[in-house]
């Protein structure tokens, strides 16, 4: 059975049934992270100090603890990613397909450098046993951080699918790749935008 | 986003891209330089956050393509917005519910 508006508009939406239903997902991933902010405002107006006590320490400033540099290196590699997962579908629609592979494989690496930096933070916290459960600031910042990594390795198996297996349909249905791979790319930048906000109100106020 | 592309106007696309890409650069490099003038809470949230909704707008306006986005698409991103900004204020009066009871058990000596 074929589905129907993978790639041509529905004439009642305007739009292919894969862009809406990726569009609908981000809607709920809005309120879904829009809730975790709400909980960090509720939990950060509430509390004296913000940071606050960390294991016999009072803390006042959340880069006390946490590696600004580190995390901003992270949001250029994600926002770098955002541009290559854009250009490999603009490679797409220019029919070359050597580039989107390029691009695509730098978009999937570039996640792997995002979780690997991610990690090394982690393992820094864990070995200072700053652990989530000591203060709601710790609690908050590894729930939110790590929401977050999960949806940048989620996006990385969809990616990492599209660069090897996946990228048979360019041969077979090149318009229907082009769709999955502009919808790929609408996840993917989601992923990105969280960050933009995370990044300022975890690490830098 | 047009369905049809012709090959100057993808590269007309990616030029786009590149320019969003550098002022999305600059935009992180000065959020971490406000943050290390450590200004108060207030000019400093505000700063930060207006900073993050540009370089939201600027990935979601022509990264995303909402930029000439079918309007069905911005109408669920409107509800979405709706929905949040309620989300936001059903938090905001939670805390001042708190808060004020807080200041009328100081004031009137209720347990």
């Amino acid at each position: 059975m074929q589905i129907p508006y993978t790639v041509e508009a529905r004439p009642d939406t305007g739009v292919n049934n894969a862009k809406l239903g990726v569009w609908l997902f981000l809607a709920s991933e809005i309120m879904l992270f829009g809730g975790l902010f709400s909980a960090y405002i509720f939990l950060r107006v509430g509390s004296p100090e913000w940071p606050g006590d960390i294991l016999g320490h009072t803390y006042t400033s959340a880069s006390e603890i946490l590696n600004v540099p580190l995390a901003f290196v992270n949001t250029i590699v994600l926002i770098a990613s955002s541009v290559t997962i854009v250009l490999s579908w603009a490679a797409l629609a220019m029919g070359n397909f050597k580039k989107y592979r390029i691009y695509m494989g730098l978009t999937v690496l570039a996640g792997f450098g995002f979780l690997i930096i991610k990690a090394i933070e982690y393992s820094d916290k864990f070995s200072h046993g700053y652990l989530p459960a000591e203060n709601n600031f710790l609690g908050i910042y590894f729930v939110m951080t790590g929401l977050h990594a999960l949806h940048v390795i989620g996006g990385m198996i969809v990616n990492g699918y599209f660069l090897g297996p996946g990228a048979k349909m360019w041969k077979s249905d090149p318009k229907r790749f082009m769709s999955r791979i502009e919808v790929a790319g609408l996840y993917w930048h989601f992923v990105d935008l969280v960050w933009i906000f995370l990044f300022p109100t975890i690490y830098l106020i | 986003m047009a369905d049809s592309h012709s090959m100057e106007e993808i590269q007309k696309h990616v030029r786009v891209y590149m320019y969003v890409f550098g002022t999305l650069m600059v935009l992180t490099v000065v959020t971490v330089a406000v943050a290390y003038l450590h200004l108060n809470i207030w000019p400093a949230l505000i700063v930060a956050l207006v900073i993050a909704s540009i370089k939201a707008g600027l990935v979601a306006g022509y990264f995303m393509h909402l930029i000439g986005e079918k309007k069905l698409i911005m109408y669920i991103l409107a509800l979405t917005g709706t929905f949040l900004v309620i989300m936001f204020i059903l938090f905001i009066s939670a805390y001042h519910d708190q808060v004020g009871r807080a200041a009328l058990e100081m004031v009137y000596h209720v347990a």
